[in-house]
């Protein structure tokens, strides 16, 4: 149980190259913060920085009471979760879990309790004795976290764990960590590219660009109010429409802004609205569909429930108080 | 696989024709006179031959240099294959954990494979020549005598260190790439389960390279008993007193030199028999992953 602290934290590579600039976050203890970003926002190596795998170029990180900046991966009081999960092929699982606990000279009795503990709370018990290779995805990743939590440690690091399993196990892994998470109280950071994993499981995210913090707060903030277009964009299913404002000159209130940003749920058909839509594809998704079109040369997108056929034009409306403003050239937002 | 449907049945026959003729003519027809000869006895000019049955093999059984002979084979063996696979796994992990300058070690470690055997032979022979050679000189300094020409340890020494040096570069190019291909998360995952780089080395990679060293095992066993004759013929020739006369040296040295043609062929059907019976374990257990 501890805090974390990262202040102005940077990487930069040998070549020069910088990875990650200025990253200050203030996780409070047994919090769920979640890293999101695209690929090769820096998120993994910020996390490696924080596991002690990457070294910091750049300011400090504090776990508890500590700056952990020197201090090899071992003695930082963290347990990470691999993306690939990164078992020992040649061990058992009951020797993963308790390879951590041996190496810091726990003693025997106290290993298989804890051994056995984390294989209850993680229903892996029958599979102990067997090899990694002889478990499914799911148990394999089962036994990823296992070796994590029977240390006990300070915080969880999590590297895009639930990436190599199909969609369906995903979802069902991304409540167990969620649960698990809510039940051992144990500070965790998780780094994903996946926008609905990180809204589900965050109690407050991490919006990552080009190796700089876009944004932080809880999923429900970021949704409501994302801080810049890149975040505007990136947070959300179908993705938030980010079109001129002149492309829409009847909406009211947004004739100062240079970019508007209107999600597709809070557009509606509506005969007497000011946006004039020209359809161009729609996609069924079952309940509701998407309907793509065009709207003074800009493409915009609208959810709709499902029903009649669409005709070519539609006249829209925005559901009041519900555009977002964006600045023209920093893409920052300014409502 | 790719299947090939040739509508002339010849044309198969004669583009393995080649191969086969070399298979033929200088494995599997040698082989055969070999042990044919095995059963056979020839007076010492070779005038009268006469079928003895096993009397070859029950005589190399009970000579005392023969056994000799196999004694120092197990030694040069082990010796060859523990010094050469200690070394090369050693230069492979260091080279493993260089990043820019991994590839120009790689190319300079693999140069002593391209020096034919009696070269490398003779080029050890001069660094340890009692005479002129550097090393009994800096030995004679820390109070050593070397004299690989007299003492028998010293012979085996030298020997060894050659055929060793010789198969370096072949284990440490294996060893690179098994080295490689152990996940780099997997040495993580262990560094934050506490694991310091040695105990990280032997808890973690030793393990995981167990399938090439396996491999390099049988393979330097093979070599030490089979590809070392021009190493031994170029400096110790199996002295002094039997002490570096190991098996395929001896089957040499009995025929060609003694020109005891029964007994040197029973020898080499005994080489023979080890090396099938090296090649079953090889295929057996390497294709089956050992370890895990």
């Amino acid at each position: 149980m501890a805090s974390i602290i990262l202040d102005k934290v940077g990487k930069i590579y040998a070549g020069g190259t910088r990875a990650v600039g200025d990253v200050s976050i203030d996780i409070r203890d047994g919090e769920f913060i979640v890293l999101v970003g695209p690929s090769g926002c820096g998120k993994s190596t910020l996390l490696r920085m924080v596991a002690g795998l990457e070294s910091i170029s750049e300011g400090t990180v504090r776990i508890g009471d500590r700056v952990v900046n020197d201090i090899e991966p071992a003695d930082r009081d963290i347990a990470m979760v691999f993306q690939n999960y990164a078992l020992y092929p040649h061990m058992s699982v009951r020797q993963n879990l308790a390879y951590g606990l041996k190496n810091r000279g726990t003693p025997r009795a106290d290993i298989d309790r804890r051994v056995a503990d984390a294989a209850a709370i993680l229903q892996i018990g029958p599979y102990l004795d067997r090899k990694p290779r002889a478990l499914s995805g799911g148990q394999r990743q089962r036994v990823a976290m296992g070796r994590a939590i029977v240390r006990e440690p300070a915080a969880f690091l999590f590297d895009e764990p639930l990436s190599n399993l199909d969609a369906k196990l995903r979802v069902t892994m991304r409540l167990e960590i969620k649960d698990l998470q809510r039940r051992l109280r144990t500070t965790s950071i998780y780094v994903t590219h996946d926008q609905l994993e990180a809204m589900t499981l965050a109690d407050r995210l991490v919006v990552l660009n080009g190796g700089r913090i876009e944004q932080i707060g809880t999923p429900l903030d970021v949704y409501r109010r994302p801080a810049s277009t890149f975040v505007a964009g990136f947070i959300g299913s179908p993705a938030m429409n980010l079109i001129p404002s002149r492309a829409v000159p009847n909406l009211p209130g947004t004739a100062h802004a240079g970019i508007v940003g209107i999600r597709p749920e809070d557009l509606a058909v509506d005969p007497s609205g000011p946006i004039a839509l020209d359809v161009i594809a729609v996609e069924e998704l079952g309940a509701q569909r998407l309907v793509h079109g065009r709207t003074n040369g800009e493409m915009l997108t609208v959810t709709m429930p499902a029903g009649d056929a669409v005709p070519d034009r539609l006249q829209l409306a925005c559901r009041p108080g519900a555009t977002h403003l964006f600045h023209a050239e920093t893409g920052q937002r300014i409502d | 696989m790719k299947r090939t449907l040739f509508r002339n049945q010849l044309l198969p026959w004669l583009l393995l024709a080649p191969q086969l003729a070399i298979t033929f003519v200088f494995f599997l027809w040698p082989a055969a006179q070999a042990i044919r000869q095995s059963f056979l006895r020839q007076d010492a000019f070779g005038i009268n031959t006469s079928f003895v049955g096993l009397a070859n093999f029950r005589a190399l059984w009970n000579s005392p240099e023969y056994l000799n002979s196999l004694q120092v084979t197990a030694v040069f063996a082990v010796l060859v294959t523990v010094l050469s696979m200690g070394f090369s796994l050693l230069l492979a992990v260091a080279v493993d954990r260089m990043i820019r300058s991994a590839s120009v070690y790689t190319t300079l470690l693999v140069w002593p494979y391209a020096v034919a055997p009696a070269v490398a032979g003779i080029l050890w022979w001069f660094i340890f020549n009692p005479t002129i050679g550097v090393m009994p000189y800096v030995l004679e300094m820390v109070g050593y005598d070397w004299n690989h020409i007299s003492s028998k340890s010293d012979a085996m020494a030298l020997v060894v260190i050659a055929s060793a040096w010789k198969q370096i570069s072949y284990n440490f190019l294996f060893f690179v790439a098994g080295l490689q291909s152990v996940p780099a998360s997997l040495r993580e995952a262990a560094a934050i389960d506490g694991a310091g780089p040695v105990r990280r080395f032997f808890d973690i990679t030793l393990p995981l390279l167990s399938p090439t060293t396996f491999f390099l095992l049988v393979v330097n066993i093979v070599y030490a008993m089979f590809d070392t004759f021009a190493v031994i013929d170029a400096t110790t020739e199996g002295g002094p007193a039997q002490a570096t006369n190991i098996m395929v040296y001896k089957v040499y040295f009995d025929g060609f030199v003694g020109q005891n043609m029964g007994s040197s062929a029973a020898q080499s059907v005994v080489l023979m028999v080890i090396v099938i019976a090296l090649t079953i374990v090889q295929f057996r257990w390497v294709e089956k992953k050992v370890a895990y």
